[in-house]
Protein backbone atom coordinates (compact mmCIF):
# COMPACT_ATOMS: atom_id res chain seq x y z
CA UNK A 1 0.00 0.00 0.00
CA UNK A 2 2.09 2.95 -1.53
CA UNK A 3 1.19 6.23 0.52
CA UNK A 4 3.54 7.96 -2.62
CA UNK A 5 0.15 9.69 -3.58
CA UNK A 6 -2.43 12.04 -1.76
CA UNK A 7 -5.75 10.68 -3.24
CA UNK A 8 -7.38 13.76 -1.74
CA UNK A 9 -5.47 16.09 -3.75
CA UNK A 10 -5.69 13.26 -6.95
CA UNK A 11 -9.50 13.86 -6.98
CA UNK A 12 -10.45 15.12 -10.10
CA UNK A 13 -13.78 16.74 -10.31
CA UNK A 14 -15.48 14.96 -12.30
CA UNK A 15 -18.87 17.51 -13.22
CA UNK A 16 -16.45 20.50 -14.00
CA UNK A 17 -14.27 20.58 -16.72
CA UNK A 18 -12.64 24.10 -15.80
CA UNK A 19 -9.41 23.71 -14.10
CA UNK A 20 -10.14 26.05 -11.27
CA UNK A 21 -11.91 24.32 -8.80
CA UNK A 22 -9.55 20.70 -9.43
CA UNK A 23 -6.88 23.73 -8.50
CA UNK A 24 -9.13 24.47 -5.69
CA UNK A 25 -8.96 20.81 -4.45
CA UNK A 26 -5.74 20.60 -4.66
CA UNK A 27 -4.34 23.70 -2.92
CA UNK A 28 -7.21 25.52 -1.24
CA UNK A 29 -9.38 22.52 0.73
CA UNK A 30 -6.13 21.08 2.19
CA UNK A 31 -5.94 24.48 4.08
CA UNK A 32 -9.13 24.58 5.24
CA UNK A 33 -7.83 23.30 9.02
CA UNK A 34 -5.81 26.12 9.30
CA UNK A 35 -8.06 28.35 7.95
CA UNK A 36 -10.37 27.14 10.18
CA UNK A 37 -7.88 27.89 13.06
CA UNK A 38 -7.33 31.45 11.93
CA UNK A 39 -11.21 32.58 11.93
CA UNK A 40 -11.57 30.78 15.12
CA UNK A 41 -8.98 32.47 16.35
CA UNK A 42 -10.66 36.16 14.88
CA UNK A 43 -14.52 35.93 14.72
CA UNK A 44 -16.60 36.50 17.75
CA UNK A 45 -19.45 34.75 16.53
CA UNK A 46 -18.66 31.25 16.08
CA UNK A 47 -21.69 30.04 14.00
CA UNK A 48 -21.22 32.32 11.69
CA UNK A 49 -18.11 30.29 10.96
CA UNK A 50 -19.45 28.09 8.00
CA UNK A 51 -20.64 31.16 6.35
CA UNK A 52 -17.83 33.34 6.46
CA UNK A 53 -15.47 30.16 5.39
CA UNK A 54 -17.95 29.86 2.60
CA UNK A 55 -17.73 33.67 1.26
CA UNK A 56 -14.15 33.34 1.17
CA UNK A 57 -14.03 30.34 -0.70
CA UNK A 58 -16.28 32.00 -2.87
CA UNK A 59 -13.98 35.19 -3.40
CA UNK A 60 -11.18 32.96 -3.72
CA UNK A 61 -12.22 30.58 -6.76
CA UNK A 62 -13.70 33.99 -8.61
CA UNK A 63 -10.46 35.21 -8.33
CA UNK A 64 -8.78 31.85 -9.39
CA UNK A 65 -11.08 31.76 -12.50
CA UNK A 66 -9.48 35.06 -13.48
CA UNK A 67 -6.31 34.01 -12.66
CA UNK A 68 -4.67 31.57 -10.77
CA UNK A 69 -2.62 33.16 -7.69
CA UNK A 70 0.89 32.02 -7.16
CA UNK A 71 0.82 31.76 -3.63
CA UNK A 72 -2.11 29.72 -2.90
CA UNK A 73 -1.95 29.80 1.16
CA UNK A 74 -0.94 33.59 1.20
CA UNK A 75 -3.68 34.67 -1.10
CA UNK A 76 -6.44 32.38 0.98
CA UNK A 77 -5.32 34.36 4.09
CA UNK A 78 -5.29 37.75 2.22
CA UNK A 79 -8.84 37.14 1.53
CA UNK A 80 -10.05 35.57 4.83
CA UNK A 81 -8.38 38.30 6.38
CA UNK A 82 -10.01 41.52 4.26
CA UNK A 83 -13.26 39.61 3.94
CA UNK A 84 -12.83 39.95 7.97
CA UNK A 85 -12.23 43.33 7.82
CA UNK A 86 -15.41 44.14 5.60
CA UNK A 87 -17.54 42.58 7.39
CA UNK A 88 -16.12 43.78 10.65
CA UNK A 89 -16.40 47.74 9.04
CA UNK A 90 -19.57 47.21 8.06
CA UNK A 91 -21.17 45.71 11.22
CA UNK A 92 -18.34 49.18 12.98
CA UNK A 93 -20.14 48.28 16.70
CA UNK A 94 -16.65 46.01 17.38
CA UNK A 95 -13.76 47.32 19.00
CA UNK A 96 -9.95 48.72 17.05
CA UNK A 97 -8.60 45.76 18.90
CA UNK A 98 -9.88 43.31 17.03
CA UNK A 99 -8.51 44.12 13.44
CA UNK A 100 -5.31 44.18 15.35
CA UNK A 101 -5.20 40.95 16.61
CA UNK A 102 -6.10 40.14 13.17
CA UNK A 103 -2.83 41.94 11.64
CA UNK A 104 -0.74 39.80 13.99
CA UNK A 105 -2.26 36.40 12.72
CA UNK A 106 -1.80 37.51 9.36
CA UNK A 107 1.76 37.60 9.78
CA UNK A 108 1.97 34.20 11.70
CA UNK A 109 0.51 32.55 8.63
CA UNK A 110 3.55 32.46 6.78
CA UNK A 111 4.54 30.33 9.30
CA UNK A 112 4.86 26.71 8.23
CA UNK A 113 2.36 25.05 9.77
CA UNK A 114 0.13 21.69 8.54
CA UNK A 115 -0.34 21.41 5.08
CA UNK A 116 -0.49 19.15 2.10
CA UNK A 117 2.76 17.01 2.75
CA UNK A 118 0.97 16.25 6.73
CA UNK A 119 -2.11 15.27 5.29
CA UNK A 120 -0.73 12.96 2.45
CA UNK A 121 1.59 11.15 5.22
CA UNK A 122 -1.02 10.23 7.63
CA UNK A 123 -4.39 9.93 5.08
CA UNK A 124 -4.80 6.45 6.07
CA UNK A 125 -4.61 6.99 9.82
CA UNK A 126 -6.75 10.34 9.43
CA UNK A 127 -9.22 8.05 7.74
CA UNK A 128 -9.46 5.81 10.47
CA UNK A 129 -9.67 8.02 13.24
CA UNK A 130 -12.67 9.92 11.04
CA UNK A 131 -14.32 6.93 10.65
CA UNK A 132 -13.93 5.80 14.41
CA UNK A 133 -15.75 9.16 15.18
CA UNK A 134 -18.95 8.57 13.42
CA UNK A 135 -22.20 7.47 15.77
CA UNK A 136 -22.48 3.90 15.12
CA UNK A 137 -24.80 3.26 12.92
CA UNK A 138 -24.03 6.21 10.70
CA UNK A 139 -20.29 4.49 10.08
CA UNK A 140 -21.86 1.15 9.79
CA UNK A 141 -24.20 2.28 7.02
CA UNK A 142 -20.44 4.24 5.38
CA UNK A 143 -18.69 0.77 5.74
CA UNK A 144 -21.09 -1.66 4.51
CA UNK A 145 -21.42 0.99 1.11
CA UNK A 146 -17.50 2.22 1.08
CA UNK A 147 -15.89 -1.40 1.76
CA UNK A 148 -18.46 -4.07 0.94
CA UNK A 149 -20.53 -2.04 -1.76
CA UNK A 150 -23.77 -2.48 -1.12
CA UNK A 151 -26.45 -0.80 -2.62
CA UNK A 152 -28.71 1.62 -0.32
CA UNK A 153 -31.33 -0.92 -0.94
CA UNK A 154 -28.87 -3.55 0.44
CA UNK A 155 -27.77 -1.84 3.52
CA UNK A 156 -31.49 -1.20 4.43
CA UNK A 157 -32.10 -4.92 4.23
CA UNK A 158 -28.64 -6.02 6.19
CA UNK A 159 -29.38 -2.89 8.89
CA UNK A 160 -32.95 -2.98 9.15
CA UNK A 161 -34.09 0.32 8.27
CA UNK A 162 -35.43 2.30 5.92
CA UNK A 163 -34.03 3.37 2.52
CA UNK A 164 -34.67 7.23 3.44
CA UNK A 165 -32.33 6.36 6.66
CA UNK A 166 -29.53 4.75 4.75
CA UNK A 167 -29.50 7.53 2.99
CA UNK A 168 -29.76 10.16 5.50
CA UNK A 169 -27.31 8.51 7.27
CA UNK A 170 -24.83 8.51 4.37
CA UNK A 171 -25.31 12.40 3.23
CA UNK A 172 -24.26 12.05 7.28
CA UNK A 173 -21.35 10.67 6.94
CA UNK A 174 -20.50 12.30 3.91
CA UNK A 175 -20.69 15.77 5.61
CA UNK A 176 -18.66 14.43 8.88
CA UNK A 177 -16.07 12.96 7.08
CA UNK A 178 -15.37 15.81 4.99
CA UNK A 179 -15.19 18.26 8.20
CA UNK A 180 -13.15 15.66 10.02
CA UNK A 181 -10.38 15.15 7.05
CA UNK A 182 -10.57 19.02 5.71
CA UNK A 183 -11.57 21.25 8.64
CA UNK A 184 -9.74 19.64 11.73
CA UNK A 185 -6.24 19.55 12.82
CA UNK A 186 -4.50 15.79 12.12
CA UNK A 187 -4.31 14.58 15.47
CA UNK A 188 -2.98 11.02 16.95
CA UNK A 189 -5.40 10.63 19.42
CA UNK A 190 -5.94 6.80 18.68
CA UNK A 191 -1.86 6.23 17.85
CA UNK A 192 -1.05 4.64 21.03
CA UNK B 1 -22.76 38.15 5.44
CA UNK B 2 -23.21 37.67 2.07
CA UNK B 3 -24.99 34.43 2.34
CA UNK B 4 -28.30 35.96 1.53
CA UNK B 5 -27.08 35.51 -2.25
CA UNK B 6 -26.47 31.54 -1.88
CA UNK B 7 -27.87 30.15 1.14
CA UNK B 8 -26.53 29.69 4.40
CA UNK B 9 -23.39 27.44 3.95
CA UNK B 10 -25.10 24.64 5.96
CA UNK B 11 -28.13 24.16 3.33
CA UNK B 12 -25.58 24.50 0.65
CA UNK B 13 -23.97 21.65 2.18
CA UNK B 14 -26.94 19.72 2.66
CA UNK B 15 -28.32 20.23 -0.60
CA UNK B 16 -24.63 19.10 -2.40
CA UNK B 17 -24.74 15.93 -0.37
CA UNK B 18 -28.02 15.08 -1.45
CA UNK B 19 -27.01 15.29 -4.90
CA UNK B 20 -24.22 13.43 -4.47
CA UNK B 21 -25.53 10.67 -2.60
CA UNK B 22 -27.85 10.18 -5.70
CA UNK B 23 -25.53 10.79 -8.44
CA UNK B 24 -22.87 8.36 -7.02
CA UNK B 25 -24.69 6.21 -4.38
CA UNK B 26 -27.98 5.88 -5.87
CA UNK B 27 -27.96 4.31 -8.89
CA UNK B 28 -29.93 6.16 -11.12
CA UNK B 29 -29.03 8.99 -12.93
CA UNK B 30 -31.17 10.24 -15.84
CA UNK B 31 -30.66 13.10 -18.34
CA UNK B 32 -33.19 15.27 -16.16
CA UNK B 33 -30.95 14.98 -13.15
CA UNK B 34 -28.02 16.00 -14.90
CA UNK B 35 -29.86 18.83 -16.22
CA UNK B 36 -31.39 19.98 -12.78
CA UNK B 37 -27.72 19.11 -11.57
CA UNK B 38 -25.74 21.25 -14.15
CA UNK B 39 -28.61 24.62 -12.91
CA UNK B 40 -28.08 23.95 -9.52
CA UNK B 41 -24.43 23.98 -10.13
CA UNK B 42 -24.54 26.82 -12.27
CA UNK B 43 -26.39 29.14 -9.55
CA UNK B 44 -23.22 29.79 -7.50
CA UNK B 45 -19.79 28.98 -6.97
CA UNK B 46 -20.60 27.92 -3.79
CA UNK B 47 -22.96 25.13 -4.57
CA UNK B 48 -19.80 24.22 -7.00
CA UNK B 49 -17.27 24.05 -4.03
CA UNK B 50 -19.49 22.50 -1.39
CA UNK B 51 -20.13 19.66 -4.37
CA UNK B 52 -15.96 19.76 -5.06
CA UNK B 53 -15.40 19.49 -1.24
CA UNK B 54 -17.56 16.74 -0.43
CA UNK B 55 -16.92 14.66 -3.68
CA UNK B 56 -13.18 14.71 -2.95
CA UNK B 57 -13.74 13.43 0.41
CA UNK B 58 -16.50 11.05 -0.34
CA UNK B 59 -14.01 9.79 -2.98
CA UNK B 60 -11.23 9.80 -0.50
CA UNK B 61 -13.42 7.43 1.78
CA UNK B 62 -13.11 4.74 -1.36
CA UNK B 63 -9.89 3.73 -0.04
CA UNK B 64 -11.35 1.71 2.34
CA UNK B 65 -12.57 -0.93 -0.05
CA UNK B 66 -8.67 -1.53 -1.02
CA UNK B 67 -8.08 -1.28 2.80
CA UNK B 68 -9.87 -4.71 2.83
CA UNK B 69 -8.59 -7.43 0.54
CA UNK B 70 -10.84 -10.13 -1.26
CA UNK B 71 -10.23 -13.18 0.25
CA UNK B 72 -9.77 -15.24 -2.74
CA UNK B 73 -10.77 -19.14 -2.63
CA UNK B 74 -7.92 -20.42 -4.58
CA UNK B 75 -6.14 -22.70 -2.18
CA UNK B 76 -8.33 -23.36 1.27
CA UNK B 77 -9.90 -19.59 0.37
CA UNK B 78 -6.54 -18.17 1.96
CA UNK B 79 -4.27 -15.26 0.47
CA UNK B 80 -1.09 -14.41 1.53
CA UNK B 81 -0.71 -9.98 2.32
CA UNK B 82 2.34 -8.47 1.14
CA UNK B 83 5.01 -8.73 4.03
CA UNK B 84 5.81 -6.16 6.42
CA UNK B 85 7.83 -3.48 5.32
CA UNK B 86 11.74 -3.55 6.29
CA UNK B 87 11.66 0.04 7.92
CA UNK B 88 8.28 -1.08 9.79
CA UNK B 89 10.17 -4.15 10.90
CA UNK B 90 12.57 -2.62 12.38
CA UNK B 91 10.98 0.16 13.99
CA UNK B 92 8.72 -2.72 16.01
CA UNK B 93 11.28 -4.04 16.89
CA UNK B 94 13.40 -0.73 17.72
CA UNK B 95 10.45 0.17 19.91
CA UNK B 96 9.80 -3.21 21.50
CA UNK B 97 13.47 -3.25 22.80
CA UNK B 98 12.68 -0.02 24.26
CA UNK B 99 9.63 -1.14 25.66
CA UNK B 100 11.17 -4.41 27.14
CA UNK B 101 13.67 -2.49 29.33
CA UNK B 102 11.48 -0.24 30.62
CA UNK B 103 8.35 -2.56 31.13
CA UNK B 104 4.86 -1.71 30.46
CA UNK B 105 4.33 -0.92 33.46
CA UNK B 106 6.94 2.21 33.43
CA UNK B 107 4.55 4.15 31.07
CA UNK B 108 1.22 2.78 31.86
CA UNK B 109 0.97 3.03 36.07
CA UNK B 110 -2.60 2.86 36.46
CA UNK B 111 -2.85 -0.58 34.92
CA UNK B 112 -4.34 -3.66 36.10
CA UNK B 113 -3.12 -7.52 35.07
CA UNK B 114 -4.94 -10.39 34.91
CA UNK B 115 -3.51 -14.08 34.66
CA UNK B 116 -5.37 -17.17 34.18
CA UNK B 117 -2.90 -20.21 34.68
CA UNK B 118 -3.60 -23.36 32.78
CA UNK B 119 -7.09 -24.32 32.54
CA UNK B 120 -8.12 -21.31 34.13
CA UNK B 121 -10.99 -18.98 32.74
CA UNK B 122 -11.84 -14.97 33.53
CA UNK B 123 -14.30 -13.26 33.66
CA UNK B 124 -13.44 -9.72 33.42
CA UNK B 125 -15.93 -6.79 33.39
CA UNK B 126 -14.74 -3.39 32.36
CA UNK B 127 -16.11 -0.01 34.08
CA UNK B 128 -17.26 1.16 30.35
CA UNK B 129 -19.59 -1.79 29.93
CA UNK B 130 -17.18 -3.74 27.82
CA UNK B 131 -16.20 -7.16 29.12
CA UNK B 132 -13.18 -9.59 28.29
CA UNK B 133 -12.73 -13.58 28.77
CA UNK B 134 -9.40 -15.03 29.35
CA UNK B 135 -8.70 -18.52 27.97
CA UNK B 136 -6.56 -20.73 29.55
CA UNK B 137 -2.85 -19.78 30.45
CA UNK B 138 -3.21 -16.20 29.52
CA UNK B 139 -1.99 -13.13 30.83
CA UNK B 140 -3.21 -9.32 29.99
CA UNK B 141 -3.26 -5.79 31.07
CA UNK B 142 -5.41 -3.50 30.92
CA UNK B 143 -5.62 0.66 31.01
CA UNK B 144 -8.15 3.09 30.80
CA UNK B 145 -6.98 6.17 31.02
CA UNK B 146 -8.64 9.52 30.34
CA UNK B 147 -8.04 9.75 26.37
CA UNK B 148 -8.14 6.07 25.65
CA UNK B 149 -8.60 2.24 26.54
CA UNK B 150 -5.78 -0.20 25.62
CA UNK B 151 -5.30 -3.87 26.34
CA UNK B 152 -1.99 -6.08 26.22
CA UNK B 153 -2.35 -9.31 25.52
CA UNK B 154 0.74 -10.49 26.61
CA UNK B 155 -0.24 -14.25 26.33
CA UNK B 156 -2.54 -16.37 25.50
CA UNK B 157 -6.29 -16.07 23.99
CA UNK B 158 -9.12 -13.52 25.00
CA UNK B 159 -12.33 -12.95 23.64
CA UNK B 160 -13.12 -9.17 23.48
CA UNK B 161 -16.58 -7.76 23.78
CA UNK B 162 -16.13 -3.64 23.44
CA UNK B 163 -18.75 -1.39 24.01
CA UNK B 164 -17.56 1.27 21.45
CA UNK B 165 -16.66 4.86 22.25
CA UNK B 166 -15.39 7.06 19.63
CA UNK B 167 -14.38 9.23 22.19
CA UNK B 168 -12.09 6.73 23.99
CA UNK B 169 -10.97 4.36 21.25
CA UNK B 170 -10.52 0.68 22.10
CA UNK B 171 -7.29 -0.91 21.46
CA UNK B 172 -5.97 -4.10 22.32
CA UNK B 173 -1.98 -4.31 21.42
CA UNK B 174 -0.23 -7.83 21.03
CA UNK B 175 3.42 -8.21 20.38
CA UNK B 176 3.75 -5.46 17.68
CA UNK B 177 0.47 -6.09 15.98
CA UNK B 178 -2.56 -3.81 17.14
CA UNK B 179 -6.89 -4.14 16.95
CA UNK B 180 -8.49 -1.17 16.98
CA UNK B 181 -12.43 -1.76 17.81
CA UNK B 182 -15.32 -0.38 15.41
CA UNK B 183 -17.81 -1.13 17.68
CA UNK B 184 -17.12 -4.84 18.27
CA UNK B 185 -16.88 -8.81 19.35
CA UNK B 186 -13.47 -10.57 18.72
CA UNK B 187 -11.05 -13.21 19.77
CA UNK B 188 -7.40 -12.61 19.86
CA UNK B 189 -5.13 -15.53 20.56
CA UNK B 190 -1.18 -15.01 20.82
CA UNK B 191 0.80 -17.62 20.11
CA UNK B 192 4.98 -17.71 19.76
CA UNK B 193 5.77 -17.28 16.21
CA UNK B 194 1.79 -15.79 15.20
CA UNK B 195 -1.43 -14.08 16.38
CA UNK B 196 -4.75 -14.62 15.56
CA UNK B 197 -7.46 -12.17 14.89
CA UNK B 198 -11.13 -13.75 14.76
CA UNK B 199 -13.99 -11.26 13.89
CA UNK B 200 -17.40 -12.24 15.40
CA UNK B 201 -19.27 -8.69 14.98
CA UNK B 202 -18.89 -5.52 14.29
CA UNK B 203 -15.44 -4.19 12.79
CA UNK B 204 -11.83 -3.57 13.82
CA UNK B 205 -9.02 -2.38 12.21
CA UNK B 206 -5.87 -5.15 12.29
CA UNK B 207 -2.37 -3.48 11.89
CA UNK B 208 0.80 -2.75 12.99
CA UNK B 209 1.20 -1.01 16.66
CA UNK B 210 3.44 1.79 15.17
CA UNK B 211 1.99 1.80 11.92
CA UNK B 212 1.34 5.36 10.45
CA UNK B 213 1.97 5.24 6.99
CA UNK B 214 3.92 1.94 5.89
CA UNK B 215 2.78 -1.12 7.60
CA UNK B 216 -0.06 -3.27 5.95
CA UNK B 217 -3.67 -2.09 7.81
CA UNK B 218 -6.89 -4.39 7.35
CA UNK B 219 -10.18 -3.40 8.02
CA UNK B 220 -12.24 -6.76 8.84
CA UNK B 221 -15.43 -8.04 8.66
CA UNK B 222 -17.49 -9.98 10.44
CA UNK B 223 -16.25 -13.88 10.16
CA UNK B 224 -12.80 -12.45 9.05
CA UNK B 225 -10.03 -14.13 10.84
CA UNK B 226 -6.40 -13.14 10.64
CA UNK B 227 -3.17 -15.31 11.60
CA UNK B 228 -0.30 -12.88 11.20
CA UNK B 229 2.79 -13.89 11.49
CA UNK B 230 6.62 -11.59 11.82
CA UNK B 231 6.18 -11.51 7.79
CA UNK B 232 2.84 -12.34 6.19
CA UNK B 233 -0.85 -11.98 6.90
CA UNK B 234 -3.45 -14.53 5.71
CA UNK B 235 -7.00 -14.10 5.65
CA UNK B 236 -9.63 -16.21 5.78
CA UNK B 237 -13.58 -16.51 6.02
CA UNK B 238 -15.26 -18.47 8.44
CA UNK B 239 -18.73 -19.53 8.78
CA UNK B 240 -20.50 -18.60 11.56
CA UNK B 241 -20.72 -22.32 12.89
CA UNK B 242 -16.82 -22.19 12.42
CA UNK B 243 -16.68 -19.18 14.94
CA UNK B 244 -18.84 -20.49 17.26
CA UNK B 245 -16.49 -23.67 17.71
CA UNK B 246 -13.51 -21.45 17.97
CA UNK B 247 -15.53 -19.78 20.94
CA UNK B 248 -16.73 -23.08 23.02
CA UNK B 249 -13.96 -22.49 24.90
CA UNK B 250 -16.44 -19.81 26.87
CA UNK B 251 -18.61 -22.90 27.95
CA UNK B 252 -15.58 -25.12 28.97
CA UNK B 253 -15.71 -26.94 25.83
CA UNK B 254 -13.67 -27.87 22.75
CA UNK B 255 -15.15 -28.66 19.90
CA UNK B 256 -13.28 -30.59 16.88
CA UNK B 257 -13.94 -31.22 13.22
CA UNK B 258 -12.14 -33.53 11.10
CA UNK B 259 -9.06 -32.42 13.69
CA UNK B 260 -6.11 -34.39 12.96
CA UNK B 261 -5.21 -35.98 16.63
CA UNK B 262 -1.56 -34.40 17.02
CA UNK B 263 -3.54 -31.01 17.11
CA UNK B 264 -6.69 -32.40 19.05
CA UNK B 265 -3.63 -33.18 21.28
CA UNK B 266 -1.99 -29.43 21.40
CA UNK B 267 -5.48 -28.09 21.71
CA UNK B 268 -6.00 -30.59 25.18
CA UNK B 269 -2.37 -29.81 26.55
CA UNK B 270 -3.27 -26.23 26.42
CA UNK B 271 -6.09 -26.80 29.09
CA UNK B 272 -4.32 -29.20 30.92
CA UNK B 273 -1.44 -30.19 33.04
CA UNK B 274 -1.85 -34.13 32.50
CA UNK B 275 -0.44 -33.87 28.97
CA UNK B 276 -1.66 -35.81 26.11
CA UNK B 277 1.34 -38.01 23.64
CA UNK B 278 0.37 -39.28 20.63
CA UNK B 279 3.21 -41.66 20.11
CA UNK B 280 3.43 -42.46 16.15
CA UNK B 281 3.15 -40.76 13.42
CA UNK B 282 -0.22 -42.97 12.10
CA UNK B 283 -2.09 -42.39 15.29
CA UNK B 284 -1.27 -37.87 14.80
CA UNK B 285 -2.84 -38.61 11.11
CA UNK B 286 -5.67 -39.87 12.37
CA UNK B 287 -8.75 -37.11 12.12
CA UNK B 288 -11.90 -36.99 14.70
CA UNK B 289 -14.67 -34.92 15.66
CA UNK B 290 -16.75 -34.09 18.01
CA UNK B 291 -17.36 -31.95 21.44
CA UNK B 292 -15.31 -32.60 24.38
CA UNK B 293 -15.26 -31.17 27.88
CA UNK B 294 -11.48 -29.25 27.41
CA UNK B 295 -10.24 -30.22 31.25
CA UNK B 296 -11.27 -33.49 31.25
CA UNK B 297 -8.40 -35.49 29.26
CA UNK B 298 -8.92 -38.62 31.26
CA UNK B 299 -12.75 -38.92 29.19
CA UNK B 300 -11.13 -37.88 25.98
CA UNK B 301 -9.09 -40.57 26.21
CA UNK B 302 -11.67 -43.52 26.81
CA UNK B 303 -13.59 -42.04 23.45
CA UNK B 304 -10.07 -42.47 21.80
CA UNK B 305 -9.99 -46.00 23.19
CA UNK B 306 -13.18 -47.37 22.91
CA UNK B 307 -14.63 -45.19 19.86
CA UNK B 308 -11.00 -45.41 17.72
CA UNK B 309 -9.38 -48.35 19.15
CA UNK B 310 -6.39 -47.24 19.61
CA UNK B 311 -3.98 -47.85 22.54
CA UNK B 312 -4.03 -45.87 25.60
CA UNK B 313 -1.96 -45.82 28.53
CA UNK B 314 -2.42 -43.72 30.95
CA UNK B 315 -0.11 -41.88 33.75
CA UNK B 316 0.03 -39.33 36.40
CA UNK B 317 1.28 -36.47 34.42
CA UNK B 318 -0.16 -37.74 30.71
CA UNK B 319 -1.41 -40.08 28.53
CA UNK B 320 0.37 -42.06 25.58
CA UNK B 321 -1.94 -42.92 22.60
CA UNK B 322 -0.52 -45.03 19.92
CA UNK B 323 -1.78 -47.41 17.12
Amino acid sequence: MSEKTDPINESAHATCADGTIAWFVREILPLEAALTQYLHHNWRNKSEIPDLRQDIYVRVYEAARREIPERAKAFLFATARNLMINYIRDESVVPIEAVADLDALAIAVDAPGPDRSVMARDTLRRLQLALNRLPRRCREAVLLRKVDGLSICEIALRMGIAEKTVKCHLTDGMRALADILYAEQPDFRGTP
Amino acid sequence: MSSALTGSAADVEARAADWLMRQRDCGEWSEDDQKAFDAWLAESPAHLIAHARLYSAWSYADRLAAMRPSVVEARAGTRVLPALFGVAAALCIAVFIVAALFGGSFFHPDEKTYVTSTGGHQFVALADGSHIELNTDTSLRVAMQAGRRTVWLDRGEAYFQIKHDAAHPFVVMTGDRRITDLGTEFLIRRETDHVEVALISGRAWFDAANGRARAPSMLLAPGDDVISTEKTAILTRKSSRDLADRLSWRQGVLVFNRTALSEVAAEFNRYNHRKLVIADQSAARITIGGTFEANNVAAFADVVKDDIALHVEKHADEIVISR
